[in-house]
């Protein structure tokens, strides 16, 4: 099959590309671009372990193929931290809250509770749990993933979060 | 020598060891947090190519014809691989670690769906998927077996051919050509005489329904056969690379010191990772084959359905009791549905795992447990999904049916549990099934839990809201889900635990460099509990070196010591012992050096936080950074330089973690939608590491356990498709249905463990599977249900309330 | 779980996609959100040879009100709706049907225009635009035409649209000022499929129902028009022996399929316990 040329932002970065047009976005993002930090989870849009920022919008991945990318800007986990290395307010919130274990979950975690709080900067914990119920975690049981997106809200709400990780 | 700044006090210099007990954050979260992390599908190897499997869409055929012929054609296709290609190499069949075989890819049959029958090898995964497409494979049909109850029938089809005449399995006697073993422990004739003596007895069958690890990363591997030097290097998700390492040789005849087996970061693994699959077989012949490296990657499907699954016990329990309430004797009767072949990952003797743990927290003075192994046309599998060997069966059963005999009797289920929970004075306890329990202090932490949640209370406001439903006031119906659970954890002594002969000790590799950082080296592999962190931590509080100079390597097998692996909350038994055994060898040998440094004699050294010091004279040390110099220019005369040790801890028994749980429900009786209100989780795991780990443990145990006890289900419809190996209809709880959890602690200390921690990473999904189920069986008991299985999701829990008859 | 191989075409005009559907025939899907079809061709439930994304024709993204109707694109997106001050306005009941939709990310894709018109019975927007007497904008090659919701569904992923022809926008009638409205959802968790869902619209005067539309979600093979049940409801102060009558009514149109949501009796039954609720819910939220 003839393949495509697309140009998309990605992580601030101009990529010019050849991809077959059923290439996924999530192959296109982890094999050609060698982006690894987006993960393959369940493939059937349950999981969001592939979550990335597109346009202002959280997307899976695993269900959009790259042509449809074409003109799009991409942020992954791998464009959270500062140039100079300075951790996200959320990448130092999964960190101190101890919101994360085998650490599958947390880029895509991570990349839909940023899109989250543009969008609303002091959720409530019943806001964050509705807010990120479509990535999966099988490690934490949520409660300091939500600690930790309440840390980075704060944060970043010039707050201090008082409480600790349980 | 000693410079002289500002004196820190003890304290100062115990934080910063950042030592046992504290919540020191996670060293992996650094790359995690930032994609960084390294799982195998990450690996790009040059000239890597990808393997698909092509599999049976029947439960149990004939394979009549295979041709690869039009796959082989399709460009980019390298080889497609059968059963005739492994015949000759003897890898048509794997051994399984419970003494059955696997087949490898289908040779004459396939006995269960999505069995792999072929494996595409080719240049890019797209390319791999189309080829498996065009596999054409004739299957004849064959009558399935999908019931375990009707496995042992009389005319029951055949299901596996190739051992249908063997009258001997790896444990016994069959009884029949589906039965695989029967496992007995116990007193059988003191125990039918209990029964009956007994006043009151009750009987039930407690089933365990089929369920899957499913962590969020699939198994996966990369194969890669160096043709010069005949050396394999094997990259996979692996909670037990070490033993890869050996299976890997003992089939494949290569070397084992030139299997190189590496497990990278693992996203989570709950005992799905712990087995050899297919997968890895077919990469590595894929790899010898091509010359090439080979990826193989299990996609949700694959997972859920094929690789290891777990549970599928059908345990018929009877209690016998006194009428006052004191448990006299148990007896369980297990049919255990092992699927096509025996690939449980339990220790080789052990088929039926520490099922007889069974009698739990009680003191029952005679029990008499058997388990029937059978297979069926299910995927292979019975693997501890987040517990102990069989343990989470073991816990679910005892805790419904002492809610059963407690119901019979008209009392409490919290006041029968008092009554027969084993006293403090009987540590360490012999249970009637044979384990010595090593500590406990049970009484108390029942009555913390009962004290905090407010137990009378709740038990008040359900009398009400029970009389209020019965005057149609509400509809909805509250139940209290008491229990106590006892895991067996940290397998195991070499008396008696084993995986293919070799002893389940576990080890430590620990080095001290000159300006005093560490790294060290273990056969344990982490997927997700922290073990970077925390074995440090152990290191620092044993050595008083601060854990942020400690390097933690494990997964490679080229440079860690030998070692079992990470499942049965082993680690911290087995492992973190092993880490203080080696710690203590190289302090042992640091107060040497510093006794020649300080002119004293050793026994005139005292330890103190991070340093030794004189005796009565403590402005006189040497802190452990000074030794660990000194152990490169200035040891004792006669001493060799260096410091470092290793340690193989062989355990002296298992540890017995122990725990109370209450969880509040509210049923809607109108759809069976079940909101938990309350849970409440007391853990003792014995000392405790890291109290931040433990609890993000808790947490994620709790909602493990949630998720099997309200809905997940591995089912198989009557002709044997599974119908629920996607995320679709695999119950996963999102963030959004996941209760609040509650935690909280005792400390009983293991005897016999160096530093007395008894692991913990389980304990909340034994205990959480029967706390959910008990809350939901107590919303109904007062209308005189006494079981109901599960999972207990919305439809399953609306039947029994209609049949109830409360829809009327 | 890999797609099989097609050729991708982005149209950007309703009508260069209508000639590329009617010239590549049986061959061409047309693409919208994408999380229906692209999990099925990643199944290879679906593997068309041609994919006709409709992701860049500006003019089917468009939400707004003329004539007494509510008129929506159909590329606008679930999130959209959600977040649309017009519909929160209006028919508020598009946003509370959209945020019981999958989930946040799948929303941010899925489109109204996808959710109306695969036919996919589990959808959430058919039986909402069927209680709201939608009628969907349709163009194909012999041009466009209107078809109402309410005829629009034929079975199981079989609808009224000829090959060739795509949905263009959704047409609503603006329900009167006061309206009450529910839709009740039962799922097994963020993400699936309604059990059994409800939607209900109706309006008050002097304490009774003057008016009342009811559609039902993933109970049959298409979203149901519970018409003799919303009757029943009409003229009466929504009393408890009417709503049991209500409730019979629309459990007898059902006839879902038994599935790991639950068996077909417990789906029928859940259908009437959603509708129960939605018309007391609906009946809190009406003015007058």
């Amino acid at each position: 099959m003839a393949k495509s040329q697309i140009t998309l932002t990605v992580n601030g970065k101009k990529e010019e590309a050849l991809v077959e047009p059923r290439t996924l976005l999530i192959h296109f993002l982890r094999e050609q671009l060698n982006l690894t930090g987006p993960h393959i989870g369940c493939e059937t849009t349950h999981c969001g372990a592939c979550t990335i920022d597109l346009n202002g919008m959280s997307v899976k991945s695993c269900t959009m193929f790259a042509v449809q990318a074409n003109g799009a800007d991409i942020v992954t986990i791998e464009g959270m931290a500062a140039a100079d290395g300075t951790l996200h307010a959320l990448q130092e919130g999964f960190r101190e809250m101890h919101g994360l274990q085998c650490g599958f979950c947390t880029p895509g975690m991570i990349m839909r509770a940023h899109r989250l709080l543009q969008e609303n900067p002091s959720p409530t914990e019943e806001e964050i749990r509705f807010g990120i119920a479509g990535n999966l975690c099988r490690c934490t049981g949520y409660q300091n993933i939500v600690k930790a997106i309440q840390y980075a809200a704060a944060k970043l709400g010039g707050v201090p979060y008082r409480e600790a990780a349980e | 020598m000693n410079v002289a700044t500002p004196n820190p006090t003890s304290a100062e210099r115990a934080e910063k060891l950042q030592g046992l007990g504290c919540k020191r954050k996670r060293v992996e979260d650094v790359r995690f947090t930032q994609g960084k992390g390294n799982y195998v599908d990450d690996l790009k190897l040059p000239r890597m190519l990808y393997g698909d499997f092509v599999r049976s869409p029947h439960a149990h055929a004939r394979i009549k014809s295979i041709d690869t012929s039009k796959a082989k054609a399709v460009p980019g296709v390298l080889a497609v691989l059968t059963a005739a290609d492994l015949k000759p190499l003897g890898l048509h069949y794997m051994p399984t670690l419970a003494g059955d075989v696997a087949a490898v890819l289908a040779e004459e049959k396939v006995l269960f769906q999505n069995q792999e029958v072929a494996f595409i090898i080719a240049e890019d995964r797209y390319i791999a998927a189309d080829a498996a497409e065009l596999v054409e494979v004739e299957y004849e049909a064959l009558p399935v077996v999908i019931d375990p109850f009707k496995a042992m029938a009389p005319d029951a089809p055949v299901l596996r051919e190739d051992i249908k005449d063997k009258t001997d399995g790896a444990h016994g006697k069959r009884k029949h050509y589906n039965h695989i073993f029967e496992w007995q422990m116990g007193d059988r004739e003191a125990t039918d005489l209990a029964f009956r003596k007994a006043d009151v007895t009750i009987k039930e069958l407690i089933s365990y329904q089929r369920v899957h690890p499913c962590p969020l990363e699939t198994c996966q591997a990369v194969a890669s056969f160096d043709k010069i030097t005949s050396e394999l290097t094997l990259w996979g998700t692996f909670q037990a690379p070490h033993v890869i390492r050996t299976v890997a040789s003992l089939i494949s005849k290569i070397p084992e010191h030139k299997i190189h087996v590496i497990a990278p970061d693992i996203g989570g693994g709950f005992g799905n990772k712990v087995g050899a699959y297919p997968g890895y077989i077919c990469a590595i012949v894929a790899s010898i084959v091509t010359g090439r490296p080979v990826k193989w990657v299990e996609d949700r499907i694959e997972n859920l359905s094929t690789t290891a699954f777990a549970r599928d016990y059908h345990m018929t329990t009877e209690i016998a009791c006194t009428k006052d309430g004191k448990v006299t004797g148990l007896r369980v009767h297990t049919l255990a549905d092992h699927g096509a072949f025996d690939a449980c990952a339990d220790p080789s003797k052990w088929p039926a795992g520490f099922f007889n743990i069974v009698t739990g927290s009680y003191d029952f003075p005679v029990a008499h447990v058997a388990v029937d192994g059978v297979y069926t046309n299910k995927a292979p599998g019975g693997v501890a999904y987040r517990c102990s060997f069989r343990v989470t069966e073991a816990a679910y059963c005892i805790e419904r049916a002492m809610d059963i005999m407690a119901q019979k009797l008209g009392m409490d289920p919290a006041e029968f549990r008092m009554k027969n929970l084993i006293r403090r004075e009987q540590f360490p306890y012999v249970s009637a099934l044979g384990w010595e329990y090593d500590s406990g202090d049970y009484h108390t932490a029942l009555q913390k839990a009962l004290d905090t949640v407010g137990y009378r209370q709740l038990r008040a406001e359900q009398k009400a809201k029970r009389e209020a439903f019965k005057r149609g006031e509400t509809r909805e119906l509250m139940g209290i889900g008491v229990i106590f659970f006892t895991e067996i954890v940290g397998a195991g002594p070499s008396r008696n635990c084993d995986i293919l002969g070799i002893a389940m000790f576990d080890s430590a590799e620990i080095r001290i460099h000159p300006t005093g950082s560490v790294i060290a080296r273990l056969g344990t592999k982490s997927q997700g509990q922290g073990h970077e962190t925390t074995y440090a931590q152990i290191i620092a509080t044993e050595i008083g070196l601060a854990a942020d100079n400690i390097a933690i390597e494990e997964g490679n097998t080229d440079t860690a010591p030998y070692g079992l692996g990470t499942y049965g909350s082993r680690s911290t038994p087995v492992s973190g012992a092993a880490t203080a055994m080696a710690a203590r060898k190289i302090k042992a040998k640091a107060q040497m050096i510093a006794a020649h440094l300080l002119e004293v004699h050793d026994d005139d050294l005292e330890w103190d936080i991070d340093r030794f010091r004189v005796r009565g004279n403590p402005e006189r040390f040497k802190t452990m950074t000074e030794l660990a110099w000194a152990a490169y220019n200035n040891v004792p005369p006669g001493m060799e330089p260096g410091l470092e040790a290793v340690s193989y801890y062989d355990p002296p028994n298992m540890t017995y973690p122990f725990g109370a749980y209450i969880c509040v429900a509210d049923i809607d009786a109108d759809t069976g939608v079940t909101k938990i209100r309350r849970f409440y989780a007391l853990d003792d795991c014995g000392t405790r590491i890291n109290p931040m780990i433990i609890e993000g443990q808790i947490h994620g145990g709790l909602t493990e356990a949630f998720g099997i006890a309200m809905g997940q289900e591995i089912h198989y419809d009557a002709e044997g498709n599974v119908t629920t190996a996607s995320l679709m209809d695999y119950f996963l709880p999102t963030a959004v249905e996941t209760p609040r959890w509650e935690t909280d602690w005792t400390t009983t200390p293991s005897p016999h463990h160096p530093i007395g921690a008894k692991g913990v990473g389980e304990s909340p999904n034994v205990g959480g599977v029967p706390c959910f189920a008990n809350a939901v069986n107590d919303a109904f008991a007062f209308l005189g249900s006494t079981h109901i299985q599960m999972p207990h999701d919305n439809w399953r829990t609306w039947t029994v309330a209609n049949k109830l008859g409360l829809h009327a | 779980m890999i797609p099989g191989s097609f050729a991708y075409h982005r149209p950007t005009s309703v009508s260069e996609a209508v000639l590329l559907l009617d010239s590549l025939g049986d061959e061409a899907r047309a693409l919208a959100g994408g999380h229906s079809l692209i999990p099925m061709m990643k199944l290879r439930l679906a593997s068309p040879a041609h994919l006709i994304d409709l992701g860049g024709i500006g003019e089917l993204r468009s939400l707004r009100e003329e004539a007494g109707e509510i008129v929506i694109g159909a590329m606008t997106t679930q999130h959209e709706l959600i977040g649309s001050q017009l519909l929160s306005a209006k028919i508020p009941i598009l946003s509370e049907t959209s945020l019981l939709i999958a989930d946040p990310q799948v929303r941010y894709l899925g489109t109204i225009g996808g959710n109306v018109a695969n036919g996919d019975p589990g959808n959430d927007l058919p039986a909402v635009m069927i209680c709201l007497n939608a009628t969907y904008d349709v163009t194909g090659k012999s041009g466009p035409r209107r078809i109402a919701a309410r005829d629009f569904y034929q079975g199981a992923y079989f609808t009224a649209l000829e090959p060739g022809e795509i949905v263009t926008a959704i047409r609503i009638p603006v329900p009167q000022a006061g309206h009450g409205y529910a839709y009740e959802k039962l799922k097994r968790k963020i993400g699936d499929y309604a059990t059994a869902a409800a939607a209900v619209v109706l309006s008050m005067s002097g304490g009774k129902v003057v008016a009342c539309s009811i559609g039902l979600t993933n109970v049959a093979e298409t979203p149901l028009w519970a018409e003799e049940a919303a009757g029943i409801i009409v003229g009466s102060t929504l009393d408890a022996a009417t709503v049991k009558k209500a409730v019979a009514a629309a459990e007898a149109i059902t006839a879902p399929a038994s599935d790991a949501r639950g068996p077909a009796i417990y789906r029928t039954k859940m259908a009437g316990v959603m509708l129960a609720r939605a018309l007391a819910r609906a009946r809190q939220r009406a003015g007058a």
